[in-house]
C-alpha cells in the first residue's frame, strides 16, 4: 500500500507547509494549484489520497470532489477538504458532495498528519473487507465517502 | 215618429257593430300583426273620450241649462290635468307597466306594501262611488227610450223594465269582452276599439245636433249668440267657490275614476302616447262642449216650460221633426252610456275579483293554489260575477233613487266618493314617507265625510233620516251634513269636497307621519316614487326552496298553459340554464310574481307565490332582517375590501423590504465569508511553520530562515488586510475625517511613485509627463496619494510584460482633472473591468498579496473626495483613470 497524496492548494505558503510535513512522514506529495484541470491530476496520478482546498481559482474543490465521485474510477479514494470559510453549511456541502473528512484553517500540524493516517488505514481496511466480495465494495467505498 | 221598434232596432244593430268591431280588433291583436292604428295615439286618446259619459252628452245640456257655463268646469279639470300635469300622468303611467298594475286599487296596494286591506277599502270606495254613475248611464238610457217611447201610442214603456234589459246588455258585452283575457298585459283591444268608435259616434252626433241648432234653428251663428244673450245662460253667473270645487272635482275624478285609470295606464300601449294625448284630448273634449250653450239655449227658449233640460240633445231635433237626427243623437247617448258602463264594470270587476274574491278563495283553498282547482277558471267565474254584480248594484241605486236626481248631481257625488282616493295616489307617487296607515286612515275619513256629507242626503228618501239633515247627528248641530263644525250658508258640494279632501288629506298626513313605513312599503315607495331611476328592484322573495314545477302548474293555472310555458321558457334561457325548468332565484319569483299580478292583482300573486315558496309569506321582518343584514355584509365586505387591499400594500412594502434585507444579509454573509477566509489563508501558514519550527529538530539554517521569513511576511500581510478591512470600513460608514490642504499635483505623484516602488525590487518604469505638475489641488492629498500609489502598487504586480512600464498621464477638461495611469500589461478582460472596483474581488489566480479590497478603497477614497476612478478601456495595457472635480473643493 503506497503512500501518495495529491494536495490541490493555491496558496503557496500552505502548500510548502503541508509537503513539509508528509514528506517527513513519508509520502509522496504532488501538488497542484489550479482548480480547472485538478480532476485529470488527480486521475492521472491514481493517489492513495486527496487533499482538497475549498476555495480555488478556476474550478472549486465542490465542483472538483463532485466530479470525482461521479465516476467510478477511484472508488473509495479518500478525500480531505480543507478550507478557510469555517461555516457549517460548506461542512455540510461538502460532506454530501462525497468528502471524507472536513477541516477548518487553520489547523495545526498534528491535526492533519493524524487526519491523513486514519483516512489511509481506514482506506485499507476498506479495501482488505471488500477483498473477497466484489459487489459490496463500491457500497462501502460510498458508505465511506459519505461517513 | 220612429217607432220603439225601429229604435230596438237601431239599438241591436248598433250593438252588434260594437261587437263586431271588438271581436275583430281582438282577433287581430291576438293574431300579433295587429293593424298600426290599433295601437296609436289616436286610439287612445279617443278612449280618453270615456270620461264623458251620458252625463256630458245629455247633462252638460241640462248643467247648462240650470247653472249657466258652470258645466264648463267639467271640461276644465281633466283639460289641466292633461296639460298642465302630463308628467305625473306619466309617471303613473311609467308605474302601471312597470309594476304590472290592474287597476287603481292594486297601484294603491302595491305601493303600501302589497297591503290588501288598502285594496278592499279602495274597491270598495270604488264600487260605492261608480254605481251611482253606472245608475246615471242607465237612467240617461231610459230616458231617452221614454222620450222615443212618448211619441208611440203603440208601446207603453215600463222603465224599470227598460232599464233592467239595459242593464243586462251591457253586462252581456262587458263579459264578453272584458274577460276573455286574464292577463292585463293583452289588453282588452276590443272593448278599447269599441270604445274609440264610441268615442267618435258621440262626438258626431252631438256636433250633428249643434250644427242643426245653430245653422238650422237658430238660423247662424249671430242669432244664435243673440238668443243665449237673451237666455237666462247669458247672464254669465260664476259662483267662484263652485267652479273652484267642480274644477278640482273633475280633475281628481279624471286620474281616480277606475274606468279612466283603466283605459289610460292599464290599456295603454305606448308611454309616449300620453304626449299626443295631452294636447288631443283637450282638443276633444273641446269639440264636444262647444254646443253646449247653444243647444241649452235655443232649447230653453223652443220647449214647452218644464221640458227635462237633459234630453234637450234628443227634444230638440224631435220637436223639429227631424227624425233621423235625434235617431243619431240617440245613439250617440246610448254610445256615451254604454262605453262608460263597460269599461268602468271591467275596472271594477278586475278590483272585485282580484282584491275580495281571490284573496277569500285563497284562503278558503288553504291547501294551496297549486293543488286544487283551477285559478284561472276562478279569477274569470269571479270577474264575470263581478260585472253583473256590479250592473246589479246600479240597477239597484236606480230603483232606490228613484231615478229622478239630476243627471249632473249624481255625476258630481260620484265624482267626489273616487277623488278620496286622491291624496293616497298622489302621495303615494311623490312622497316616500307615505305609509299605508296613512293612506287607511285617509281614505276611511274621506269616504266617511263624503258618505254623510253627499252621498246618504243626496240618497234621501228614508235613508238618512231628515232630522239628522236638519239638526246633525244625535242632535249635535256642528254636525249637520251640509253644515259641519258649524259652518253653514256654503253651497252643498263646495262644504262636501271642502271637508272630505280637507279632513282626507289631513288624515293621510299625520297617519304617514305618525307611522313608520314597513320595509316593503319603503323598498315599494322607493320603486314608485323613483320609478324613472329604476324600473324594477328588489322588493320579493327569499328562499328558493320552492319547487319549479309547483310555481309552473300555479302558472298554468292563471296565465293558461301557452303563457306560461313562454314565460318559463323566456327565464330558463335568461338564466342561461339547463333542465327543463328555471332555478326559482329570487329574481325569477320576483318576475313571476309580477307576471301574475298582472291577472290577479299584485296581493293575490304575492300571496300565492307565497304559498307555494315558503307555505307562507315572507314576513316584512324577516325582510327587514335580511336587508339589514345584507347592508351590514356589504359594508363589511367593503371594509373588509379596504383592509384587505391595505394589507397587500403593506405586504408588498415588507416582501420588498425583506428582499433588500435578505440581499443584504447574503452581501454580508459573503463578505464575511470573505474576511474569514482571507484572515485564516496567512493564518494557516502562520501555524504550520511556527509549528514546524517548534517541532522540527533537524531543520536546516537555510529552512529555518526562510520559514521565519514565510511568517513573518504572512503577519505582514495579515497587518495589511486588517488596515484595508479597517480604512475601508471607515470610509464606508462615512466616519472618515479628510485632511484638505493644498498642493502641487507633480508632488503627489512623486511621492505616490517613491512609496509604492519604495523597496526597490520593482523593475517597473514610471513615465511621467510634467506638463501639469504645476496645477495646483486642493484636497485631501494623503488619501488622493494612497489611491496613486495603489494604482502604481497594482501595476507593477500585475503588469506582466516583459520590461514592464507605466504611463502616468494627467489632463485637464473644464472643471475635471483626469489622471490616467496606463501599462503595458496584458490589461484587464472586459468581463472583470467593473468587478474588480469590488471587495476581495482579483483577477489573477496567483495571490499577490493582496486581499481584493485595494481599489475598492481607492473607489471609496475618491468618491469622497468627489471624484472617481474607473477602468479606462481602449488602451494597450491595463489602464485606470482618476477622475477628480476641481470646482468642488469638498466632497459630500
Amino acid at each position: 500500500m503506497g503512500r501518495h497524496v495529491v494536495l490541490v492548494e493555491d496558496e503557496p505558503n500552505i502548500t510548502e507547509a503541508i509537503r513539509f510535513l508528509l514528506t517527513r512522514d513519508g509520502w509522496k506529495v504532488d501538488s497542484h494549484a489550479d482548480g480547472t484541470d485538478a480532476v485529470d491530476v488527480i486521475r492521472a496520478a491514481k493517489p492513495d489520497l486527496v487533499i482538497l482546498d475549498l476555495m480555488l481559482p478556476g474550478k472549486s474543490g465542490l465542483e472538483i470532489i463532485k466530479e470525482l465521485r461521479d465516476s467510478d474510477e477511484l472508488p473509495g479514494l479518500p478525500v480531505l477538504m480543507l478550507t478557510a470559510r469555517g461555516q457549517l453549511k460548506d461542512r455540510e456541502m461538502a460532506e454530501r458532495a462525497g468528502v471524507t473528512r472536513f477541516m477548518t484553517k487553520p489547523f495545526s500540524n498534528t491535526e492533519v498528519l493524524t487526519a491523513v493516517r486514519d483516512l489511509h488505514a481506514q482506506a485499507g481496511l476498506n479495501r482488505a473487507a471488500a477483498g473477497g466480495r466484489e459487489g459490496e465494495r463500491t457500497d462501502l467505498a460510498e458508505r465511506a465517502g459519505q461517513g | 215618429m220612429a217607432s220603439l221598434n225601429v229604435l230596438a232596432v237601431v239599438c241591436l244593430g248598433y250593438v252588434a257593430l260594437l261587437f263586431l268591431v271588438a271581436f275583430l280588433a281582438d282577433r287581430m291583436a291576438s293574431r300579433g300583426h295587429s293593424a298600426r292604428w290599433l295601437r296609436s295615439p289616436l286610439v287612445y286618446t279617443l278612449s280618453l273620450s270615456i270620461y264623458c259619459t251620458a252625463w256630458t252628452f245629455y247633462g252638460a245640456v241640462g248643467y247648462a241649462a240650470r247653472s249657466g257655463l258652470e258645466y264648463i268646469t267639467i271640461y276644465l279639470g281633466p283639460t289641466l290635468v292633461m296639460i298642465g300635469w302630463w308628467w305625473g300622468l306619466r309617471k303613473l303611467v311609467r308605474i302601471g307597466r312597470s309594476q304590472r298594475v290592474t287597476s287603481i286599487a292594486d297601484l294603491l296596494s302595491a305601493r303600501y306594501g302589497k297591503s290588501n286591506l288598502l285594496a278592499i277599502g279602495v274597491t270598495i270606495l270604488a264600487v260605492i262611488g261608480t254605481t251611482p254613475y253606472i245608475s246615471l248611464q242607465l237612467q240617461s238610457i231610459t230616458l231617452s227610450f221614454a222620450i222615443f217611447a212618448e211619441a208611440d201610442p203603440l208601446r207603453s214603456v215600463n222603465e224599470t223594465q227598460t232599464v233592467f234589459w239595459v242593464a243586462l246588455g251591457l253586462a252581456v258585452f262587458a263579459i264578453l269582452f272584458g274577460t276573455r283575457n286574464l292577463n292585463a298585459n293583452e289588453r282588452h283591444h276590443g272593448v278599447v276599439t269599441a270604445v274609440a268608435l264610441e268615442a267618435v259616434v258621440k262626438l258626431v252626433s252631438l256636433l250633428a245636433v249643434g250644427i242643426f241648432v245653430v245653422w238650422g234653428i237658430a238660423g247662424g251663428l249671430s242669432q244664435t249668440l243673440q238668443r243665449i244673450d237673451a237666455s237666462s245662460i247669458g247672464q254669465w253667473q260664476v259662483d267662484g267657490g263652485r267652479w273652484a270645487a267642480i274644477t278640482f272635482l273633475s280633475a281628481a275624478a279624471f286620474v281616480c275614476l277606475p274606468r279612466m285609470f283603466q283605459v289610460m295606464v292599464v290599456e295603454n300601449e305606448d308611454e309616449r302616447h300620453l304626449r299626443i294625448a295631452a294636447w288631443a284630448f283637450p282638443l276633444y273634449l273641446l269639440l264636444i262642449s262647444i254646443f253646449v250653450v247653444p243647444i241649452a239655449a235655443i232649447g230653453l227658449e223652443l220647449l214647452p216650460q218644464g221640458s227635462n233640460p237633459d234630453l234637450f240633445v234628443l227634444t230638440l231635433p224631435l220637436a223639429e221633426g227631424q227624425q233621423g237626427l235625434a235617431v243619431l243623437s240617440f245613439i250617440g247617448g246610448f254610445s256615451s252610456a254604454t262605453s262608460m258602463a263597460i269599461v268602468a264594470a271591467m275596472a271594477l270587476s278586475t278590483m272585485v275579483s282580484n282584491h275580495i274574491v281571490m284573496p277569500i278563495w285563497l284562503r278558503w283553498q288553504e291547501v294551496g293554489a297549486s293543488v286544487s282547482g283551477d285559478v284561472r277558471d276562478v279569477v274569470l267565474l269571479a270577474r264575470r260575477l263581478s260585472i253583473a254584480g256590479i250592473m246589479a248594484l246600479g240597477y239597484l241605486y236606480y230603483t232606490i233613487s228613484g231615478g229622478g236626481a239630476a243627471l249632473a248631481a249624481i255625476g258630481l257625488i260620484a265624482f267626489a266618493g273616487v277623488a278620496q282616493m286622491l291624496p293616497s295616489l298622489v302621495g303615494g307617487l311623490f312622497w316616500r314617507g307615505a305609509t299605508r296607515a296613512g293612506a287607511l286612515a285617509g281614505l276611511t275619513v274621506g269616504f266617511a265625510v263624503w258618505l254623510y256629507t253627499m252621498l246618504l242626503p243626496a240618497l234621501g228618501g228614508g235613508v238618512l233620516p231628515t232630522h239628522i239633515l236638519a239638526e246633525g247627528l244625535f242632535g249635535i248641530g256642528w254636525l249637520k251634513p251640509h253644515a259641519l263644525f258649524g259652518i253653514e250658508g256654503l253651497d252643498e258640494t263646495v262644504h262636501a269636497v271642502l271637508w272630505s279632501m280637507l279632513l282626507n288629506t289631513g288624515a293621510f298626513l299625520i297617519g304617514s307621519l305618525a307611522t313608520f313605513p314597513s320595509p316593503l312599503e319603503r323598498l315599494q315607495g322607493a320603486q314608485f316614487v323613483d320609478v324613472f331611476e329604476h324600473s324594477s328592484g328588489p322588493r320579493g322573495w327569499l328562499g328558493s326552496v320552492a319547487q319549479a314545477e309547483d310555481l309552473m302548474i300555479m302558472s298554468q293555472r292563471i296565465l293558461g298553459a301557452g303563457e306560461a310555458q313562454r314565460f318559463f321558457q323566456a327565464e330558463l334561457a335568461r338564466q342561461g340554464g339547463r333542465g327543463p325548468l328555471p332555478e326559482p332565484t329570487p329574481a325569477f319569483l320576483e318576475r313571476l310574481e309580477r307576471e301574475l299580478s298582472a291577472s290577479i292583482g299584485a296581493a293575490a300573486a304575492h300571496a300565492m307565490v307565497g304559498q307555494i315558496v315558503g307555505g307562507s309569506s315572507v314576513s316584512v321582518q324577516d325582510l327587514m332582517a335580511v336587508a339589514d343584514e345584507t347592508a351590514q355584509i356589504l359594508e363589511y365586505s367593503s371594509r373588509l375590501e379596504m383592509q384587505s387591499e391595505e394589507l397587500s400594500r403593506t405586504a408588498r412594502k415588507l416582501q420588498e423590504t425583506n428582499e433588500k434585507l435578505t440581499q443584504i444579509s447574503q452581501q454580508k454573509d459573503a463578505f464575511l465569508s470573505q474576511v474569514s477566509h482571507e484572515l485564516r489563508t496567512p493564518m494557516t501558514s502562520i501555524r504550520a511553520f511556527s509549528e514546524i519550527l517548534r517541532d522540527a529538530d533537524h531543520l536546516s539554517a537555510t529552512d529555518h530562515t526562510r520559514y521565519a521569513g514565510i511568517i513573518h511576511d504572512e503577519a505582514l500581510r495579515l497587518t495589511r488586510l486588517l488596515n484595508d478591512l479597517l480604512d475601508l470600513s471607515v470610509l464606508e460608514n462615512g466616519q472618515v475625517t479628510l485632511n484638505f490642504s493644498a498642493g502641487r499635483l507633480g508632488d503627489v505623484l512623486d511621492h505616490a511613485v517613491a512609496t509604492a516602488l519604495a523597496d526597490g525590487s520593482a523593475d517597473l518604469r514610471v513615465l511621467r509627463d510634467d506638463a501639469t505638475d504645476d496645477l495646483r489641488l486642493s484636497t485631501d492629498l494623503d488619501r488622493l496619494s494612497q489611491v496613486f500609489i495603489n494604482l502604481i502598487a497594482n501595476a507593477e504586480k500585475y503588469c506582466t510584460a516583459e520590461q514592464p512600464q507605466l504611463r502616468i498621464v494627467a489632463q485637464e477638461s473644464g472643471d475635471w482633472l483626469f489622471i490616467d495611469f496606463i501599462d503595458n500589461g496584458a490589461g484587464i478582460p472586459p468581463e472583470y473591468r467593473t468587478t474588480i472596483f469590488e471587495k476581495f474581488s482579483r483577477v489573477s489566480p496567483e495571490r499577490a498579496g493582496g486581499a481584493g479590497l485595494g481599489l475598492a478603497i481607492c473607489r471609496e477614497i475618491m468618491q469622497r473626495l468627489g471624484g472617481d476612478v474607473g477602468y479606462l478601456a481602449g488602451q494597450e495595457g491595463g489602464a485606470f483613470r482618476v477622475s477628480l472635480s476641481l470646482r468642488r473643493e469638498i466632497a459630500a
